[in-house]
């Protein structure tokens, strides 16, 4: 199998995908984002520009139809505008293969200015490690009713909630 | 205006030939304390090539000892049994085959090795791995796929059988007719 990392590197999740022989893709969507976006103006603003977009787009998720059968999207998501996230999600769709699974992380509280950004590390079956990086603004809240909505190509979406106002949310294309 | 005494004071004098440590050591002056050798050839550290931080190779780069670069190589650099290690000032835009490599500083291409990458605190990887190990500090930036490939495992060859004692043939059976035509019973 070959799994998509969208949080960067890390040594525990290589560890922990590689020793089931499998495949891993590792990209830190959130660093590209703001090479992307973030030099000058408005981050938000600047992901609606088309060139700027097709650029992020070819650097994160230039891959053919089908390649992964999983994805672990963590919490980059709440950092794309509206557009851009259906683009994206989109996208994800496409990458995907029929039946695998997404893993996704959106924050709970509504009534905050910044969240926290984390650093995710599996280490075994059952423990994930959560090392914050920084706040940042999100672009939008979700709740499940939104989220239903933002999946509604995909399969079946499923919400958990967790600790650290996070929500957990398993997709299967 | 100088006599002669001042002039041989004067006079370069021969260089005499550095004591030998079997000379010193007939005086007692232990070897740790003697002095090194200035005449004797520099060789590097560690017996690995380096290419210096101001060095800018483009082309091919075949090494058959360990290799440190610390300047900026573009094309290929092939190390089958030797260690690779680029420099924190070191840029390699290459596709990379080695025994080891050791990141600190950039490298944008696909690498492979035997052994094991390491790519520390602050190195940057874009490119696809293939390896039997990877260590991947915090603070390290890669970009790309990893796949590691284990060494196979030979199966153990097959126990040779052993030769066991025969039973001895039984005695063939022989059939005669009888006189007069008799049958014979089976």
């Amino acid at each position: 199998m070959t799994i998509l990392d969208m949080a960067g590197a890390s040594q525990s999740t290589v560890s922990f995908v590689t020793g089931f022989h499998h495949r891993l893709y590792s990209g830190d969507f959130l660093h590209q984002l703001d090479a992307c976006f973030g030099e000058s103006g408005d981050f938000f603003e600047n992901q609606t520009h088309p060139g700027k977009v097709e650029r992020f787009l070819e650097a994160t998720l230039a891959f053919e139809d089908g390649t992964f059968d999983g994805a672990l999207v963590w919490d980059t998501l709440q950092f794309l505008s509206p557009t851009l996230l259906e683009t994206v999600v989109q996208r994800l769709h496409r990458v995907l293969r029929p039946g695998s699974c997404m893993l996704a992380f959106f924050h709970s509280e509504e009534k905050v200015e910044t969240i926290p950004t984390y650093s995710f590390r599996i280490f075994d079956h059952h423990n994930i490690a959560l090392v914050e990086r920084g706040r940042r603004a999100p672009a939008q809240f979700f709740n499940n009713r939104s989220l239903e909505k933002l999946f509604q190509d995909y399969q079946s979406v499923k919400f958990f909630l967790t600790r650290d106002h996070l929500r957990e949310v398993i997709v299967r294309r | 205006m100088w006599n002669r005494r001042k002039e041989e004071e004067f006079s370069p004098k021969p260089a005499s030939a550095p004591p030998t440590p079997s000379s010193l050591a007939k005086e007692g002056i232990p070897m740790s304390t003697l002095p090194g050798r200035i005449n004797e050839p520099h060789e590097p550290r560690g017996g690995s090539a380096v290419l210096g931080k101001s060095v800018i190779v483009k082309g091919q780069i075949f090494s058959r000892e360990d290799l440190t670069i610390d300047g900026e190589v573009e094309g290929t650099v092939e190390l089958q049994e030797h260690r690779l290690t680029v420099g924190p000032n070191g840029k390699v835009v290459a596709g990379i085959k080695a025994r080891e490599i050791v990141v600190l500083g950039t490298i944008h291409g696909n690498v492979e090795t035997t052994d094991k990458i390491h790519i520390r605190k602050d190195a940057k990887l874009v490119g696809d791995i293939r390896t039997a190990r990877v260590e991947i500090e915090d603070g390290a930036y890669f970009k790309g796929n990893i796949d590691i490939v284990r060494a196979e495992v030979k199966p153990a060859p097959a126990p040779k059988p052993q030769p066991v004692a025969s039973a001895p043939a039984p005695a063939p059976v022989t059939q005669t007719a009888a006189a007069g035509g008799g049958d014979l019973k089976r």
